[in-house]
């Protein structure tokens, strides 16, 4: 292997960002693969400081464990933005960058003459980048996670197959994230054209339209036949009800039953599982199980004119539900995985960081609170660089790196 | 003569292996920022490794291998071309390919690419700034590497399923593969960090991708308040996404208006937004000087709830909704497909017609966002199978036509 590059993929990068919880994620992305990510705060503190949960339950604007997981890697300046002094220190603070990231309620950079149409004039290689509800040109209404996230398709299609249970909102402020999914590699896409052009500029994104494309069947049925997808509990929103794919094993844990065997090899797999186990007795289609050394691949599509390959492919989901019944979910999980079926634990978040497997690769990652003795472990990386490593350190406190704004020339 | 506008992208060139959504989705984003994707498909096969070539939904009334609209949808502006890697010369020319290539992209299982003769090591030695980009469910190494995955599996591992839905049901998860999506934005952003590191110091790298860590990056606040305060999230009332925890909102939900299915999202962000909603609502409950204070709201939000669904199901969703924002309080109705579609003017921009050269035209998403400079642009449909074997063997490659003739004869192409 290359050996290990002495700067990180986006080292020698500065970055503004007016805190925000809608583009913080934004801003880490940049941070953990080495820009200069520098947080704008007024002089409170940016509002997410004072979010729920709090480290040992402790309120304070060094605890919000909201803060700690979206500022990682970033450096914090105060500046009150209404104040002209502070004011002329954003302007040469953006003078000194190379990319804006903010999220403001539209037309309030404006107001203060400190917006993109303002400051670009300053710093042509400058690349700008709103996060907006619905784009610059747009209206702004009040919104939230979760008012994007209803009028933008997704919660039409989460919940469950009683559809006198409300639609669901996923969890983890997914708009946001989303919107800032399409900031970064946007971001990205500016850098590299402005090496070689030498022009920056400006990037609009929609929260709305983000989360619109994000809802991958629910767009494409109707796109695609005029076809309006139906909600159905843990499994795709689709035109027609399918069968569910959800069970809940011996401990009590939920599991996704994914893909349900589809040829002999895999019949014959789950079929030596359950005699391994002892389980033939008890086991009401394990004489079905073994029709299935007659398929080298049953057809989903072919399952309804086929009436052969139809119970064969039922007794293999029936005989998974019925190990459930007697293991726990891992178990099942890494039981079928091993024997080639693709199947999921549904596993909390604080579990899936503790898994052996994510252990095993280093995603787990622990992060120094020096000022408090104390080392913490986050999520680690989303993707793993072999020359130029992803690294995290904790999120800054208040106003910690002030000395930026004194250093600036200007 | 209008000039048109430069692309980001336009001196880029992927060699794309990518199929379904996690993989199609991120060189979609590329060829739409102007990147020459160049995606390579198995002619033994016709393509149907992408479980999503030549199936429903269709694309209006055609029916076939090109006519599947979420394969047309995933792979708009993009090149097609075949290789028979089980043929000595189709690898020879994958390797000139690859040496003409900016990056090399896969979402195969893990594993596939060095069975084929062009994992990392062998791209190195062809093109030593090759950008090569893997993509599955759980990674290179590890003890699950060569487990299974797609979207919901990665969503269940990684806890994005269990986050999803109401306390004492069982987890409602994400009715989509969100991961497949959301796999496919860190897959573009992968690449594209890696071909701006090249750019900027003439090195290139392999860039390992697990969809399930990707997704367990999405939680962040849960998995810090397990690991910091040793709270669970698996514990009495939760999880309970409809509420609001981080921060604290009350009510902040889902609720049943009037009609058919119909349902509107309000969301109480703090005192003010309480005062303006009971405003709106104006009933002797509405105004009780119990439920002034965000504290007293959350205690007992169960009974809050049950006294404000009581007031929506007689309202339109609509209606309540612009009521609320007027009163600067977030809400909106839940837009079903046609709705947000065809009907929402803030987001007419996102819906492009593409026009297919088997299928005629077709509609499919574009890009939430605007660069004032470099703009997107999403114009020309998937590419048949093998549909630009001429232009990239020929002119990129150098063949003559009836070379290029024979390997189609002889099964290499």
């Amino acid at each position: 292997m290359p050996s290990v590059s002495t700067q990180s993929v986006l080292s020698g990068y500065r970055v503004v960002e007016l805190a925000s919880e809608r583009c913080a994620l934004a801003g880490k992305l940049l941070a953990d693969m080495g820009a200069e990510v520098i947080v704008v705060e007024p002089p409170e503190g940016c509002a997410t400081r004072s979010w729920e949960p709090y480290a040992k339950d402790e309120a304070g604007t060094e605890n919000s464990l909201h803060w700690w997981h979206y500022n990682t890697s970033k450096k914090s300046v105060v500046l009150d933005l209404d104040n002209s002094s502070d004011a002329q220190s954003f302007r040469s603070l953006v003078a000194s960058c190379d990319v804006v990231i903010e999220a403001e309620p539209l037309g309030r950079l404006d107001a203060m003459g400190l917006d993109w149409g303002q400051l670009s004039n300053t710093n042509s290689e400058l690349i700008w980048t709103s996060i907006t509800h619905h784009g610059r040109d747009g209206a702004d209404p009040p919104s939230t996670d979760l008012t994007v996230l209803a009028e933008g398709g997704p919660v039409w299609s989460c919940g469950y197959d009683d559809h006198q249970i409300a639609p669901i909102r996923g969890g983890g402020n997914q708009a946001f994230h989303t919107a800032c999914h399409y900031a970064v590699p946007s971001i990205l896409a500016a850098l590299l054209w402005r090496e070689g052009s030498g022009t920056g500029q400006l990037i609009d994104v929609s929260m709305l339209g983000a989360a619109n494309v994000t809802t991958e069947f629910a767009t494409l049925w109707w796109l695609n036949g005029e076809s309006q997808v139906e909600r159905q509990t843990g499994r795709h929103a689709l035109p027609t009800m399918t069968e569910p794919t959800q069970i809940q094993c011996a401990d009590g844990k939920w599991f996704n039953t994914g893909v349900p065997p589809r040829n002999k090899q895999e019949f014959k797999a789950l079929r030596t599982w359950i005699e391994d186990l002892g389980l033939v007795k008890q086991c009401g289609v394990y004489e079905i199980l073994k029709l299935g050394d007659q398929f080298e691949r049953i057809g989903l599509l072919e399952l309804d004119d086929d009436p052969l390959a139809g119970e064969v492919f039922h007794a293999g989901r029936e005989a998974i539900e019925f190990l459930g019944t007697h293991l726990p979910a891992y178990e099942l999980f890494v039981g079928l995985q091993q024997r080639g079926m693709a199947c999921g634990i549904v596993y909390s978040p604080d579990e899936m960081i503790a898994d052996p497997h994510f252990i095993e690769r280093g995603f787990p990652h622990e992060i120094d609170y020096e000022t408090r003795n104390a080392r913490y472990t986050h999520p680690g990386a989303p993707y793993r660089f072999s020359n130029t490593p992803w690294a995290a350190s904790r999120a800054p406190h208040l106003g910690e790196h002030q000395a930026v704004i004194d250093n600036l020339s200007g | 003569m209008i000039k048109s506008a430069p692309q980001a992208l336009e001196n880029v060139r992927i060699c794309d292996f990518t199929g379904q959504l996690a993989g199609a989705g991120a060189t979609k984003i590329l060829a739409a920022f102007g990147a020459e994707v160049i995606r390579i498909e198995d002619p033994v096969h016709r393509g149907k490794w992408d479980i999503l070539r030549g199936v429903p939904p269709w694309v209006g009334d055609a029916r076939g291998l090109e006519a599947g609209g979420a394969f047309n949808n995933h792979n708009a502006g993009k090149l097609g071309i075949t290789l028979n890697l089980r043929e000595p010369r189709a690898k020879e020319l994958l390797r000139e390919l690859v040496a003409v290539s900016d990056a090399v992209t896969e979402n195969f299982a893990a594993g596939v690419m060095e069975r084929l003769g062009f994992g990392y090591e062998s791209l190195r030695e062809i093109r030593n700034d090759i950008v090569y980009v893997s993509n599955n469910g759980f990674g290179a190494t590890g003890p699950y590497s060569p487990f299974k995955s797609w979207g919901p599996i990665a969503q269940a591992v990684s806890g994005l399923t269990h986050t999803s839905g109401l306390p004492d049901l069982p987890p409602a998860g994400w009715g989509y593969s969100f991961m497949d999506h959301t796999g496919g934005y860190y897959m573009a952003t992968a690449i594209l960090m890696g071909l701006l590191h090249r750019q900027r110091t003439g090195e290139g790298q392999w860039v390992d991708l697990a969809c399930s860590e990707a997704a367990g990056t999405l939680n962040g606040v849960a998995t810090l308040d397990a690991t910091v305060n040793q709270r669970p999230m698996r514990r009495s009332g939760m999880p309970n996404s409809n509420r609001s925890q981080s921060p604290q909102m009350a009510p902040h939900g889902i609720w049943q208006t009037r009609g058919e299915d119909e349902w509107v999202a309000i969301a109480v962000r703090h005192d003010e937004d309480w005062k303006a909603l009971s405003g709106v609502i104006n009933e002797p409950w509405s105004t009780e000087k119990r439920w002034e204070r965000l504290q007293d709201r959350v205690s007992d939000e169960s009974e809050l709830e049950q006294r404000l669904a009581a007031w929506v199901i007689t309202h339109d969703r609509r209606e309540i909704a612009e009521r609320l924002v007027d009163a600067g309080v977030p809400a909106a109705p839940v837009l079903k497909p046609q709705e947000r579609i065809e009907f929402d003017r803030r987001t007419i921009d996102l819906w492009v017609t593409v026009d297919h050269t088997e299928i005629g035209q077709a509609k499919v998403e574009g890009l939430p966002v605007s660069l004032s400079e470099t703009p997107w642009s999403v114009t020309r449909g998937a590419a048949c199978l093998g549909e630009h074997n001429d232009y990239v063997f020929g002119e990129l490659l150098g063949l003559h036509k009836q070379e290029i003739a024979s390997l189609a004869e002889e099964g290499v192409i």
